[in-house]
Parts: structure tokens; sequence; C-alpha cells
């Protein structure tokens, strides 16, 4: 069982995992693998223990109601799946700032932080209009040959690219 | 079709965390959970990411076919137009580019520790998500329609059989992944 913790396995051993994975979802769960909605839906739980049962009402939130379901166990899942495979490798670690962000612009807690922040806003915005992120158009919308997630995950790229070159090189 | 066990709400539940954690696992033991992959591929030096998923769409791309033309599987190909998808997705890649992961891997990344992942990333996404939903009719409205194209897959498009794109698509994706190999990035 030595291979449980190691620290990384073959890329390609982990993508042919994953869609495995993604084909067990579309048999057994008739469910596409993806993550964004279950964001949705938690700022919709949290907005409704401020200000009530009338969040359910906003149009958004009729299409997807602030609940649980499948996609936000799936999110809870990813969550202790990476922990186990972590914690087996002995690679769990607090960590404030990434190694190679430090390394370009310092060992700032607050500046990684605000970073964060921002960039987690803007992708929120943009994954639920866009309609999906990097597994629920990269990965399950692509292997369906989907229009949208092609489209989708060349802007993603297309974006993250630009905005990854300027901060890195230009700032 | 598992049609029965589609229906039953409570263990379609423990079917998605179950999956959930084998995807979690995945992705850490992949590397993608960390900002450092993650950036690095979008810087173009390190090709972990795209490694990851141009394996995982061809394996799935595949399988998901072949179980849908034996009958036990059905297609749920997302909706888009230009000005969902385009906007949307450029968006998304602009945060993509300052967080350094994108929303599943970032929950994978506070599986292994990673505080600027739960106390940043985490917190923006769940404002983000908010203030779309905010703004969702005005959005709707105005923008999210804009050169709709519906469900739209490639075989309909093309009008052929999904086979005949499936299969030389998939050659393509790996003879591009032996050049990325060959040409060690």
């Amino acid at each position: 069982m030595e291979w449980l913790s190691l620290k990384q396995w073959s890329p390609y051993v982990v993508g042919i995992g994953i869609g495995l994975l993604s084909c067990v979802a579309f048999l057994l769960s008739d469910k596409p693998i993806g993550c964004s909605t279950a964001y949705s839906r938690t700022s919709g739980m949290i907005e409704r223990l401020f200000r009530g049962e009338k969040v359910g009402e906003k149009a958004y939130y009729k299409k997807f109601t602030p609940s649980i379901d499948w996609e936000w166990m799936l999110v809870i899942g990813i969550f202790v799946g990476a922990f186990i495979s972590a914690s087996l490798s002995g690679e769990f670690r607090a960590e404030w700032v990434p190694s190679k962000w430090s390394s370009t612009f310092g060992n700032s807690v607050f500046l990684r932080w605000v970073v964060s922040l921002v960039g987690g806003m803007v992708m929120g915005i943009g994954a639920r209009w866009a309609g999906g992120c990097t597994s629920g158009h990269g990965i399950s919308g692509t292997l369906q040959l989907a229009v949208s997630s092609w489209l989708a995950v060349i802007c993603f790229f297309v974006g993250g690219i630009a905005t990854a070159l300027l901060i890195y090189h230009v700032f | 079709m598992f049609r029965t066990l589609h229906a039953k709400k409570d263990v379609q539940l423990g079917i998605g965390l179950l999956i959930g954690i084998l995807f979690g696992f995945f992705l850490q033991k992949g590397g993608v959970t960390r900002y450092d992959v993650i950036i690095g591929q979008l810087l173009l030096t390190d090709f972990t990411v795209i490694k990851v998923m141009l394996t995982a769409v061809v394996t799935g791309k595949i399988g998901v076919h072949l179980f849908k033309s034996l009958g036990k599987a059905e297609l749920h190909p997302k909706p888009g137009s230009f000005g969902s998808t385009v906007i949307g997705g450029l968006l998304f890649g602009i945060g993509f580019g300052i967080l350094g992961y994108c929303p599943g891997t970032l929950i994978g990344a506070i599986g292994q520790g990673s505080l600027d992942a739960l106390l940043g990333g985490m917190v923006g996404l769940l404002v983000g998500a908010g203030l779309f939903a905010e703004f969702f009719p005005t959005l709707e409205k105005k923008v999210l329609l804009i050169g709709d194209f519906g469900d739209l897959t490639l075989p309909k498009l093309f009008k052929m059989n999904p086979w005949i794109l499936i299969i030389p698509l998939a050659i393509g994706i790996i003879a591009l992944l032996i050049w990325i190999e060959t040409s060690g990035l």
C-alpha cells in the first residue's frame, strides 16, 4: 500500500482515475461532476441566516435552491479526500502563503489574503456567469462534447494565462 | 439505466460524498490542489494541470459515450451563449489567474491545509456567487442570452455520429500529450 503514501502520482494515472470517476457519476447518479453550484447554494444558505426565507424568492435561488444536494456532498467529499491523501503522504501542513507566491511577492500574509479574496470573488461571479467551472465545463462538459464547455474552457485558460503572465511578469 | 437508484435521494447524497472523496484524493495526489502547480500551468512552466485534464477528458469521453451507446447513461450538456459562456469564461479566467485555484481544487487545497484557499479564496467565491445571484435578473435580461446556442453538442453541430468525432479527437489529444511529454514540458 506504499502508493497511497506517495507524495504525487503520475498526472496520467490521476487523469484516468478522474475520467473513470466521471463515468461512475453518470452511471450511478445520472450527474456530471461539477463544483460551482455548491457555492451558490451555500451563499444562499448563509444569506438566509441573516435575511430569512425571502432569500428563496430570488430568481437565481429558485433555479438553484439553497439546500444540500448531490453536488454539495461531492464538494464536502473533495475536502475529505484531499485531507486523507495529504495526511497519508505527510503533505498536510498549515500554509498561509504558497512558496511560488512568496518567492516573487514576499511573505506578507495580508497581501496574499487580499489577492485570494479578490481572485475568489471574480471567479465566483465568472463561474456562475458561465454556468460552470473547470470541473463542470472543463472536464464533464468537454467529455460530453458540449459546445458551451469547449468554448468556456478556452476562455478560462485564455483569461487565466493572460492574467497570470501579467501578475508575474509586469507587476 | 439505474433509474431506481437515481431516484433514491438519500443514497444519492452518499454516492455524491463517496465520489467526492475519491475526486479529492485524486486531485491532491495529482498535485493540482497546490497553488504552485496551478499557477505554473497558467505561466506555461508546468503542464501537470493540462495533463490531468486531458487524460480525464479522453477516458471519460470514451467511457460515458460507451455507456450512452449501450443505453446505460444519458448526457447532460450545459446550455451556453456568447453572452454567458464567453464573458463568464473570461471573468472566471481572470479570477483563476489571480487566485491560483479553481472552485474544486480550492476545496482540495483547504483539505491539505492551505489557509489562503480557506480564508481568501473560499470567502471570495461565496461572495462572488452571492453577488451573481443578486444581479442575475438584470444580467439574464441584458447579457446572458446574447448569441444563445442552447445545449448544442459538437456531434449535433456537425450532424454526425459522435464516434466519428470521439475517436479522432482522442487520438489528437493523446498525440498532443505525447508531444508535451517529449518536448520536456
